[in-house]
């Protein structure tokens, strides 16, 4: 009670501040224009475990690209350099 | 109109080397046949696939990247289809960002393979140009 009377608030564990990051595109900020299909290694990034394609809102990826990298994963899935479905990607 | 494409194909694993090239040969004679020019070409060799395609687990992957006629994209794909020997088959047409980012891709390939020869050139060059500088300060 004193610690409030005294206009001091004491936390038990010190208060998190969260800074959070600004995503960003990051073929925008490298400048890449073409998403290859050609590169498994590469589209993994934009995976989950299950080999499912993750949302820009992770990513940061923005629409323009979202959708070129979709278009690669797809295509990276139909030649099996990707699988379609799968566990423990990575 | 000319327009140019990139064609990837995966053979079946049980071809011998010399059954792989007389089906890569068969492919680019088919299309210089039709009017078309071999831009480029690339071994991927054997390959793990990510998922079995006809009981098969590996294949024999190809690319290649030609300029043709469109019409003849459709003439090629039946012939892959027709092929007991590939298994699966994609043909894109290529963009200029693609053409680009194929020709980026096509110097790097070639110089990863003279890349041992340029390292030992490059820190022979820097030497050089190191040492004289240092004797002018003396």
């Amino acid at each position: 009670m004193a610690a409030i009377e005294n206009n001091e608030i004491r936390y038990l564990n010190p208060p998190t501040v969260e800074v959070r990051k600004k995503k960003y595109c990051r073929f925008k900020k490298a400048g890449i224009k073409y998403v290859d299909y050609k590169d498994p290694e590469f589209l993994k990034k934009f995976l989950n475990e299950q080999g499912k394609i993750l949302p820009r809102r992770i990513t940061g990826t923005s629409l323009k690209f979202q959708r070129k990298v979709a278009q690669a994963v797809k295509r990276a899935r139909s030649l099996a350099l990707l699988p379609y479905v799968t566990d423990l990607l990575k | 109109m000319i327009k140019q494409y990139e064609t990837v194909f995966i053979a079946t694993p049980v071809l011998s080397d010399v059954q792989m090239k007389e089906a890569v040969a068969k492919y680019t004679d088919l299309i210089k046949a039709n009017g078309g020019e071999v831009v480029y070409e690339e071994d991927w060799g054997l390959k793990q696939l990510a998922y079995p395609i006809q009981h098969k687990t590996s294949g024999f992957y190809y690319l290649i990247q030609f300029q043709a006629d469109p019409q003849f994209v459709a003439t090629l794909e039946t012939q892959y289809h027709r092929d007991e020997r590939i298994i699966r088959f994609l043909t894109v047409a290529l963009d200029k960002n693609s053409i680009a980012y194929a020709e980026h891709r096509r110097q790097v390939r070639a110089g990863k393979a003279a890349a041992p020869k340029a390292e030992e050139s490059a820190p022979a060059a820097a030497e050089a140009e190191v040492e004289p500088e240092a004797k002018v300060e003396e």
